[in-house]
């Protein structure tokens, strides 16, 4: 029996484990895949506050040793459903762990086309991820599909490697940052396509061409040899929404200080309602989400 | 298990000419869910695997050859082919899974 569960080991759960354990709390984090979460794909953090620059891989082997340190039990093992009584159950694909409280740390994952052929040609000229795939496509012709932050940056740092860069957006305008829009127009290899979808991605063992739609109905194919698919990332809270309240994008309902709407279950990170969704707030929701879960407990 | 590093002139020996199933890791410094499997790779015990490394920015040849354009990215030969690819960061118990008996 543990005092306290955490479903996740990126830097919310990380940080959540390293406040439970600093209260003497017996702590154990379960993690399907590997310490870090979402962040360790990135190559330079700027804006975590204290280090001016580091690596994604270095943040969370740091925060990983210090949870560590401190007596988190970390095991890998994908979460595949929680159940609440007195002692919460939460149940893994090969045990089941009881514990007084839980704290849901699942982060988020890139979000899909969800087109035929696409989970077949990820890896094979699909990706989700421009600063790690890119030096792949060297004078290659590829393109950027989303409008947000992520799309621009991904659009600009491949026009220094391919040969051609389409920005493809389904809408008319760009939500995301005005500075890196307006230095994307000065690139001479960018092609912006607007108002347009992707309907359909060809190609039998590698992407060779894209069929896009626009909005009065029209499509055209594009031949390339990469797509960079940057449409933002949804919350994976399905498994757990049989008991605990989502709002209409399937983020959990959280309240400021991490609760959900079971008492003794409570959520911290993306997977959480909230507007900005950075490091600094997901280790802010760590130590919030640790700090009410033991006053939970001690109040038992 | 001692992950050697391969390159193009080793390959055939290491990978291709190899007695027993191959495991070969596609990766870059510079790559962070690289790093995150290096060590899970090095915790496995399995006799009947041997796991190699290709640093992609040295090997582009083999990079190129093999179709890898995103790592990690995790390759399994036996007797000379390829009979099983994965891409992207994957636990342990997958990548037992993925090495097979
Ligand atoms: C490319 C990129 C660059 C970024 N750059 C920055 C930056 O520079 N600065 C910044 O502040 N933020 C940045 N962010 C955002 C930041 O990474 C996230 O806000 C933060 O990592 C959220 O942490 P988290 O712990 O909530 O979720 P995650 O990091 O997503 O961690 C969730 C963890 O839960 C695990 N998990 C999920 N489901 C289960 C299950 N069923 N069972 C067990 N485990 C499970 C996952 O495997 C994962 O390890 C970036 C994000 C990306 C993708």
């Amino acid at each position: 029996m543990y005092d306290i569960i955490i479903v996740g080991a990126g830097t919310a759960g990380l940080t959540s484990a390293l406040y439970a354990s600093r209260a003497s709390k017996k702590v154990l984090v379960l993690e399907a895949k590997n310490y870090g979460g979402q962040i360790i794909n990135t190559l330079d953090i700027e804006n975590y506050p204290v280090e001016e620059h580091i690596s994604g891989f270095d943040f969370a082997t740091k925060l990983y040793n210090q949870a560590k340190n401190l007596g988190a039990d970390i095991k890998y093992e994908k979460v595949i459903d929680i159940k609440n009584s007195d002692i919460k159950e939460v149940i893994t694909s090969k045990n089941t762990y009881k514990a007084k409280a839980i704290i849901l740390a699942t982060g988020s994952v890139n979000r899909k086309l969800n087109l035929s052929n696409e989970d077949k040609l990820i890896g094979k000229g699909i990706s989700y991820c421009a600063t790690c795939d890119g030096g792949f496509y060297k004078n290659k012709i590829v393109a950027v599909v989303g409008g947000g932050n992520t799309a621009l940056e991904d659009a600009l740092y491949l026009s220094d490697i391919a040969k051609k860069v389409y920005l493809i957006h389904r809408r008319d305008e760009f939500r995301g940052d005005s500075v890196t829009l307006s230095k994307l127009k000065e690139k001479d290899n960018i092609i912006f396509i607007y108002n347009s979808n992707i309907t359909k991605l060809n190609g039998k063992e590698h992407l060779d061409s894209i069929e896009i739609t626009n909005k009065e109905g029209n499509v055209d194919t594009i031949k390339l040899d990469g797509l960079f698919v940057a449409i933002g990332r949804i919350p994976e809270n399905k498994i757990f929404s049989k008991i605990i309240n989502l709002d209409n994008n399937g983020y959990i309902i959280a309240s400021e200080n991490c609760h959900t709407n079971i008492d003794g279950i409570f959520v911290a990170g993306d997977n959480r309602t909230k507007e900005l969704r950075q490091l600094v707030t997901a280790t802010s929701d760590g130590a919030n989400s640790a700090t009410e879960a033991v006053k939970y407990i001690n109040n038992l | 298990m001692n992950i050697i590093n391969v390159n193009k002139d080793n390959f055939d020996t290491e990978v291709l000419k190899s007695e027993t199933k191959v495991l070969v890791d596609f990766n870059a410094n510079w790559c962070g869910p690289c790093r995150m499997l290096r060590p899970i790779l090095e915790s496995i015990e399995n006799d009947k695997v041997k796991i190699v490394s290709i640093n992609v920015d040295n090997e582009e040849e083999l990079a190129y050859k093999y179709q890898v354009s995103s790592i990690p990215c995790l390759v399994l030969f036996e007797k000379g082919k390829e009979i099983k690819r994965s891409i992207g960061l994957i636990s342990k118990d997958e990548i037992e899974k993925m090495i097979g008996e």
